[in-house]
């Protein structure tokens, strides 16, 4: 298919009446690839640290996620638990086979049945890390990885995300700068999240949890 | 598919015909303008993000070459497959090709308005793979085999009983013999047969939103989470991009994400934005061993440094189609192709030929409403009319049309016969109205008098009324 | 700011003269007594019925036949968005970039202007001193609004008439229509469209329809008519001159 791809390109050439890009020209957008330059940002997500954490808050709920603060890392499982007794759901859970979430104190909480590998059929409940939360829109940012399996993310009905206060930052960029900033290459799975899953394709009415998890449930961990 | 384009007049007058249509119509309304509307009242930037929207699918556009080239050295880099298509006929035999090198028999599929205009499924079908749709409303569609009604709401045109009717004619074998027509109950009940496909699929197949240069990914935006479970779950990922759709860096395609769910559904961020790049890594615990992108022209590139590169900017939206009183009015069927609404009057020539297309830029008023929400600014208008301009160099502008807009300017070339003869047409009209101030049938214009009265003018023209007041008053 | 009389050159529109005269005087009147001298020089047709089927070359005959007899003048104003925005926004577009007519195009576009939006943004005119008895609500017609933003203008000079209340109706921005040919081409689509302002209108409870496009105002009254609905329908140009004595749109002579 090689004569395809040298017929488009050409055809494109012939179009913009010049031949492949040399010199300046190439060089300019070598650099806007390397250095990639931002677009105006929505000054919404642009406060102090506090107000992103409010804002992602926000956000995250107009968009129908429930959310939890905790301002202690060791809560974490009792906050889990509880939302799961107060929502009577199962407390059979699959979690990303995460070293910070396995350093938890789940062992506090008897009633829960962990299991730490990516998710199959017939799974009720997902917890996973996040890597970031994008406070201009409530979007959470999970990656994959061998920490971090994406069917986590999409098979369970619920899907329980945890989320570092500090890693909220305010727009899409930062968290791209965030992920830049981590050093590794692009992993094979970005998501943006925000919310559940839902359809309106049966006459315009929106119903949740289409195809993804009905409920997303997000805890904010806030260490003062 | 086969295009009914050159029926568009029957086709419309059908759908403006068809009550159960026009019941599902009105739900664009709430559903989307209204929301759209909201949104974008909520995001101050809103304006100047579409100026820079606008700019840099130009700066994209005038650079195409150099970005499609760099996206395929990174998604090579990153361990996936470029496939170059120069039509439909290509991009088919190579999205067999890769299904039949893994032995595959089921096909899960995202929702691509690509995949539609290459006729992908009944392609497949006929070489014994069968594809399953997995966004709700294209597979309730593919059940009834019928196409899409709209770019992003492929079954907006059917209401709860015909999704009911469908689901009960094909559940049966998967356990569901009761008939539901509560929304909720049906979409329980596509949730669990598709999951079954989703477990089974050998290859998933979806479109791209963005192709991303700086990182050889490719980006869809979805509400439901099919896609991903379509994309990660398969051994084989196939993504079906048109050229087009490349975009430069992720800084890029954060000012598009801005743009896109907002003039779409009205949503902040539609519920899942998706990037993904190359096959799963070999430390990864899921995700597909192999990553295909397949990159469509189909006559794409000869649009670029023409009249019509303006349409390639396009990033799918569909709030010229919600917007557009027209398409409001009967639906994306009676376009009778793939690309429905004002994007679809546009494009549609260009792909199918104006020869079968050429009513759909004639089908508007050029009320602008397309224009001015469009997310990227495209002069759909103007480009609408660059196609009656083809039309009429070409001599495919209607016989009557032609005629008449022959003597119309034969008298308004010449301002003196024209104003005889515009006395004598406001006399005549006067007379025939009577003294009742409108006509009710006109031979000569029944095209209006079949569904309004004419009014009529009083008798004597601006001119002649004019240069006797000036006789009077010199 | 402009000079003590600006001189106009009134473009009165095809259908205005062949249908509403009216609205042409309502026009005159208006821009003479907000001080400036009217002419009214040879003219038919800004050219739209051939540029909108694709005939370029007619539209350009007729472009230079309107650029000839209108550039000697300070202000082109037409009482039509439609024809205004022709002048305006697509004069230019018709000639090659730098030739002579090019130029002489978008001299006259930076001169030309819809009625209200000219006595408003031009001639600073706040206050209209007539009075309507009547309950009106209002048209927005498309190139108006959306090509020369045209919108708070007429509803400004609106609620300076003694004895008027407008009340907005849904969609008031929503195309008519009548699109020139389109009503004609596509009648079935058209009548839909009018059909649905009409619900529009009748929601409001006016009594009066205005708008600042005849074109828009000959399909909405006809079909006003058709359905044997009495809501009068007038060019906003003769509310505001107080020129509402002749029988309103497409209604009998002496009133109904
Ligand atoms: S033409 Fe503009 S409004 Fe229409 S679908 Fe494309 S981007 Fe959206």
């Amino acid at each position: 298919m090689n004569e395809a791809r040298e017929q488009v390109l050409a055809t494109i050439r012939r179009g913009l009446k010049r031949g492949p890009l040399e010199g300046t020209r190439r060089a300019e957008l070598e650099a806007r690839l390397a250095q990639p330059p931002r677009h105006l940002i929505p000054a919404r997500g642009q406060g102090s640290p506090s107000e992103r954490v409010a804002l992602f808050i926000k956000m995250a709920e107009y968009a129908l996620a429930t959310l939890d603060r905790v301002t202690d890392e060791q809560a974490i499982p009792a906050a889990v638990a509880a939302f799961l007794a107060r929502e009577n759901l199962p407390t059979e859970v699959v979690m990303a086979p995460d070293a910070a979430l396995a350093g938890l104190p789940w062992e506090s909480q008897p009633l829960l049945k962990i299991e730490r590998r990516a998710a199959q059929d017939g799974d009720k409940v997902s917890i996973t890390p996040a890597f970031a939360g994008i406070a201009e829109t409530g979007t959470l940012l999970l990656r994959s990885g061998q920490d971090g399996p994406t069917t986590l993310n999409f098979l369970p009905d619920t899907h329980i995300v945890l989320l570092p206060a500090g890693r909220i930052v305010g727009s899409y960029e930062d968290g791209w700068d965030l992920l830049r900033a981590a050093g590794e290459a692009m992993p094979r799975t970005v998501n943006y999240i925000t919310g559940p899953s839902r359809s309106g394709d049966i006459e315009q009415t929106m119903q949740l949890g289409a195809h993804g998890p009905l409920r997303l449930h997000i805890v904010v961990v806030a260490v003062n | 598919m086969q295009a009914t384009s050159l029926a568009f007049k029957r086709n419309a007058i059908a759908a403006l015909n068809n009550p159960v249509l026009q019941k599902a119509l009105n739900n664009i309304k709430i559903g989307f303008v209204r929301k759209r509307a909201a949104a974008v009242a909520k995001l101050p930037e809103f304006g100047l993000l579409r100026d820079a929207g606008r700019d840099l699918r130009n700066h994209v556009l005038d650079h195409l070459d150099f970005y499609l080239e760099r996206f395929e050295a990174q998604v090579i880099e990153s361990g996936g497959q470029v496939h170059w298509a120069r039509d439909a006929a290509e991009a088919n035999q190579i999205v067999l090709d890769i299904c039949r090198s893994v032995n595959a028999r089921l096909v899960t599929k995202g929702k691509s308005m690509v995949s539609e205009e290459i006729g992908l499924n009944d392609f497949l079908e006929a070489n014994g793979i069968r594809p399953v749709e997995t966004d709700l409303g294209e597979y309730i569609i593919q059940l009834r085999h019928e196409q899409p009604s709209h770019i992003i709401a492929p079954a907006v045109h059917l209401n709860r009983e015909q999704v009911a009717d469908a689901f009960q004619a094909h559940h049966a074998p998967y356990g569901f013999t009761e008939r539901h027509e509560e929304p909720r109950a049906l979409l329980d009940e596509a949730r669990q047969v598709l999951r079954q496909q989703f477990l089974q699929a050998d290859v998933g197949i979806t479109g791209a939103n963005f192709c991303v240069a700086e990182t050889g990914s490719t980006v869809i935006v979805t509400n439901e989470g099919n896609g991903d479970l379509t994309q990660t779950l398969p051994r084989v990922h196939i993504a079906l991009a048109s050229i087009e759709k490349v975009v430069p860096t992720l800084e890029d395609v954060s000012l598009l994400l801005r743009l896109l769910a907002r003039s779409a559904t009205g949503q902040e961020l539609s519920v899942y934005t998706t990037f993904s790049t190359g096959p799963r890594h070999p430390a990864d615990v899921d995700g597909p061993e192999q990553f295909h992108v397949v990159l469509l022209d189909n006559g794409r590139s000869s649009m670029i440094g023409g009249e019509f590169q303006d349409m390639l900017r396009c990033i799918r939206c569909a709030a010229c189609l919600n917007h557009c009183p027209v398409y409001s009015a009967i639906g994306g069927h009676a376009y009778g192709w793939v690309y429905p609404g004002p994007m679809g009057s546009v494009l549609t020539p260009q792909l199918i030929g104006i020869e079968v297309a050429g009513q759909l830029p004639n089908a508007s008023t050029f009320c602008g409403r397309c224009e001015e929400v469009c997310p990227v600014q495209i002069p759909l208008p103007k480009l609408m009319r660059h196609w009656r301009e083809r039309e009429f160099e070409r001599h495919l502008t209607p016989m009557p049309t032609r005629f008449g807009l022959g003597v119309w300017a034969f008298f308004a070339k010449r301002p003196k016969l024209y104003r005889r003869a515009a006395s004598f047409a406001a006399w005549a009209l006067r007379r025939l109205a009577g003294g009742a101030g409108r006509i009710k049938r006109l031979p000569l214009a029944k095209g209006w008098t079949a569904w309004r009265d004419l009014p009529a003018p009083p008798g004597r023209t601006f001119q002649q009324q004019w240069a006797a007041r000036r006789e009077q008053r010199p | 700011m402009i000079t003590a009389q600006p001189k106009i050159g009134l473009f009165v529109t095809c259908l205005v003269d062949l249908f509403r005269p009216t609205v042409g005087f309502s026009a005159l009147k208006l821009l003479e007594e907000a001080g400036c001298t009217v002419e009214v020089p040879v003219q038919t047709c800004c050219g739209q019925p051939a540029y909108n089927t694709g005939d370029r070359a007619t539209a350009r005959t007729l472009a230079q036949q309107v650029i000839t007899a209108f550039e000697s003048f300070d202000y082109v104003v037409a009482p039509s968005g439609s024809c205004a925005g022709m002048i305006k926004c697509h004069y230019p577009s018709l000639f090659e970039i730098n030739s002579g007519w090019r130029v002489r195009a978008e001299q006259l576009s930076t001169k030309t202007f819809e009625l209200t939006s000219f006595l408003t943004d031009v001639l600073g005119l706040e206050q209209a001193n007539v009075d309507y008895a009547g309950t009106v609500t209002y048209h927005d017609s498309c190139s108006g609004l959306r090509e020369l933003g045209v919108k708070t203008q007429p509803r400004r000079l609106l609620g300076t008439v003694a004895g008027l209340e407008l009340r907005e109706m849904e969609e008031s921005e929503v195309c008519c229509g009548f699109g020139g040919t389109f009503c004609v081409k596509y009648p079935e689509l058209s009548n839909r469209m009018v059909s649905d302002k009409v619900a529009h209108i009748l929601a409001t409870g006016a009594d009066t329809l205005l708008a600042g496009d005849l074109g828009c105002l000959l399909n909405i009254a006809g079909k006003l008519q058709r359905d044997g609905v009495a809501i009068k329908v007038r060019h906003v140009a003769e509310v505001l001159a107080g020129l509402t004595g002749v029988p309103a749109v497409g209604e009998a002579e002496g009133g109904e």
